[in-house]
């Protein structure tokens, strides 16, 4: 994730008579409103400025009539920007005579359509086939290609249906391996799963997520939903009234929303499927193993708790000992080793808050949250995935997912 | 006072110097059109009568259910046993060539205007003078430019039906969805390629449905076309109407009702035929 795939420079669209009219009034300062009321031309998309990263999904989120679409048609110029540079891999696109935009639309940009867009004389597999077959790719090529594609996306054995055989999910499934039969480095995804139903949509997310780690393409995602761009984005663009008001991570837009609309607009969100382990877990008090029983009773005396959890020098995990036990321990002139319990809980720290209620609700003991070391972070206390749910912001550590 | 403007001077004035200049020209349709409307009544009266019924029954059944093919072999049957067998091979052989030519001539034209708007501002208002100027003044400069016989009659039959194949033409294509369009696009198509691997095939039911129009607006016009001498069903009702011979007339008129039906199912059901 380094230098940036696609580079949006005062991308500007304004729709009606005299577009570059509408441009100079946007400059004055006027607003979308305004260039409306004076001269019934609509801005489409104002000033847009960002970049995209290599290799990461970068969703744009708005409401309907936000420009989203039309700013994502810009970057392959399905609509031409009336002002601003798109740079692709520093390529202007904006300047492109139509055969060079075409070699771009053919080797590095493919769309995902909302409706899907599938051509219904054609098979899944001559669907699939559509880009190689305009590149000019030769039959066994394109077959084989497609095939794969096909594969990659699970839809195998129906190579010889028509669009109107499948269900909704399987045709978008059709629309992806379309795009990948190309192999872009580019995956535009314009509302992709907003015409499917909830359950299958969010398989979809997931198999998209999957297919991004094997794949690493550059996908830009549009959408109007809020848990969709978090669960999906690397990186979110919020879209209001064509104007990007802000760009972050999702967990810079949740806790540090830019203006009141942003706010306004995740207030709603539900924070269990964004937050993770590692937001809400407390420091964990631990002790060596070597320590005796005395020093474990004297820490839980001293921090008021009623477990605590023993490493080895490198910080790895042993187990946990309650005070029951400790207390046993120093009567009955006993090692921590001997009644320590092994069987203590444990989760990864990108975790989702959604994904562990059940276990935080049935664990004895507070969950443990280890690296991939096995080294202990932090732990899992019930009040502190409360707290942060309810969105007190004091209860969140700064550290983020990864 | 404004003096009545010398409309008809002017038309005879430019289609005497069409006729003049363009002779040449005329000369070479005339012939073309000549030669390939014999060749098909050539090739239609040289089947023997059942055998092409039972042709035209049997393509019924292929491309629609048994009951068209039921009624293709009796109503063409029927034809044969009143004897207006070689007027319906005529009548046939003509709307069958003014069928051709309004494709070859139409869908390209269709194309054009749906790929330009501006084609098919000025397009639009042509075909509709095209549609509603009676046939007949069309039979005029027919005869000049052609004589008499079967070309003017075909001439006449192409201006008046070709039409629709042109408007559905451009209407299909252009009913193609947005994002169809958008996807073809965006995975770099040309012009060429958008039209021949989505447009067209999409359009194609469309179109049918237009040519399937043309037939029937064709047909319509036999007995026009036989006042300028094209041989065939039209001229029987025509002799009919003259002769005030009622029995005739229906004859010759149901002949050209039971063709109509036989043509308009075949023509409609390769359009489905096409479609699957």
């Amino acid at each position: 994730m380094s230098q940036a795939k696609i580079e949006v420079r005062n991308v500007t669209k304004v729709f009606g008579k005299s577009p570059q009219q509408g441009i100079k009034m946007l400059n004055e300062g006027l607003t979308k409103k305004q260039i409306l009321e004076k001269s019934g031309m609509t801005v489409g998309v104002n000033k847009a400025n960002f970049e995209i990263k290599a290799g990461e999904i970068f969703v744009i989120m708005g409401l309907s009539g936000s420009g989203k679409s039309t700013l994502v048609r810009m970057f392959n110029r399905l609509i031409d920007p009336t002002d601003g540079q798109v740079l692709i891999d520093g390529q202007d696109i904006v300047k492109m005579k139509p055969e060079q935009l075409r070699e771009i639309r053919r080797t590095k940009l493919s769309m995902v359509f909302q409706r899907f867009a599938l051509f219904p004389h054609r098979t899944v597999l001559s669907n699939t086939e559509y880009g190689l077959e305009i590149k000019g790719a030769d039959k066994l090529e394109r077959k084989q290609k497609a095939m794969e594609a096909l594969e990659l996306v699970g839809l195998k054995g129906y190579e010889n249906s028509y669009p109107s055989e499948l269900s909704g999910g399987m045709q978008q499934r059709v629309g992806l391996a379309r795009a990948l039969a190309n192999n872009p480095d580019i995956l535009l995804m314009d509302e992709a799963f907003s015409a499917l139903d909830p359950l299958i949509r969010k398989d979809m997310q997931n198999e998209l997520l999957e297919l991004q780690e094997k794949m690493e393409k550059t996908i830009i995602f549009i959408t109007h939903d809020l848990d969709e761009a978090l669960r999906l984005g690397d990186r979110i663009a919020l879209m209001k009234d064509g104007s990007i008001v802000q760009v972050g991570t999702p967990e810079e837009i949740l806790t540090n929303p830019a203006n009141d609309y942003v706010e306004r607009f995740v207030e709603d969100v539900d924070l269990s499927k964004v937050l993770t382990a590692s937001h809400v877990m407390k420091r964990p008090e631990k002790i060596l193993l070597d320590r005796g029983p005395r020093v474990a009773l004297q820490i839980m005396k001293d921090v008021g708790i009623s477990s605590v959890y023993i490493v080895d020098k490198k910080q790895k995990l042993l187990g946990a000992v309650t005070a029951q036990d400790a207390a046993d321990a120093v009567k009955n002139s006993k090692t921590l080793e001997e009644v320590m319990t092994h069987d203590v809980e444990t989760i990864a720290p990108d975790t989702l808050i959604a994904d562990m209620f059940e276990r935080v609700a049935n664990a004895t003991l507070p969950l443990a949250v280890i690296d991939e070391n096995h080294r202990l972070l932090g732990i899992i206390v019930r009040g502190a995935v409360l707290a942060a749910l309810a969105g007190d912001e004091i209860q969140l550590n700064g550290n983020g997912v990864n | 006072m404004i003096p009545k403007i010398p409309l008809a001077d002017w038309v005879d004035t430019f289609v005497d110097f069409l006729t003049d200049k363009l002779e040449p020209f005329f000369d070479l349709i005339s012939e073309g059109i000549g030669n390939f409307v014999d060749f098909l009544v050539f090739i239609l009266t040289s089947i023997p009568p059942i055998l092409l019924i039972l042709i035209f029954a049997g393509i019924a059944l292929w491309l629609t259910r048994w009951t068209n093919a039921l009624f293709t072999g009796v109503g063409l049957w029927l034809i044969y046993n009143l004897d207006y067998w070689e007027a319906t091979l005529d009548t046939l052989a003509l709307v069958l060539t003014a069928v051709v030519i309004s494709i070859i001539i139409g869908i390209p034209i269709g194309i054009w205007m749906s790929q330009s708007d501006r084609a098919r501002n000025i397009i639009l208002p042509v075909l509709d003078f095209m549609q509603t100027m009676p046939a007949f003044v069309y039979l005029i400069p027919a005869i000049l430019f052609f004589g008499i016989g079967m070309v003017p009659g075909i001439i006449a039959s192409v201006i008046f039906a070709m039409p629709p194949t042109i408007r559905l033409t451009n209407l299909g294509i252009r009913q193609v969805p947005e994002d169809l369009i958008e996807a073809a696009n965006a995975f770099g198509s040309s012009t060429k390629q958008r039209l021949l691997k989505v447009q067209l095939p999409l359009a194609t039911p469309t179109i049918m449905a237009g040519i399937n129009q043309s037939v029937m607006l064709s047909l319509s016009m036999v007995v026009i076309s036989s006042l300028v001498g094209a041989p065939g069903l039209g001229a029987d009702v025509y002799r009919a109407v003259s002769q005030v011979k009622v029995g005739i007339g229906f004859e010759a008129g149901l002949a050209i009702v039971i063709l109509a039906i036989v043509l308009d199912r075949l023509s409609q059901n390769i359009g489905k035929q096409k479609q699957n």
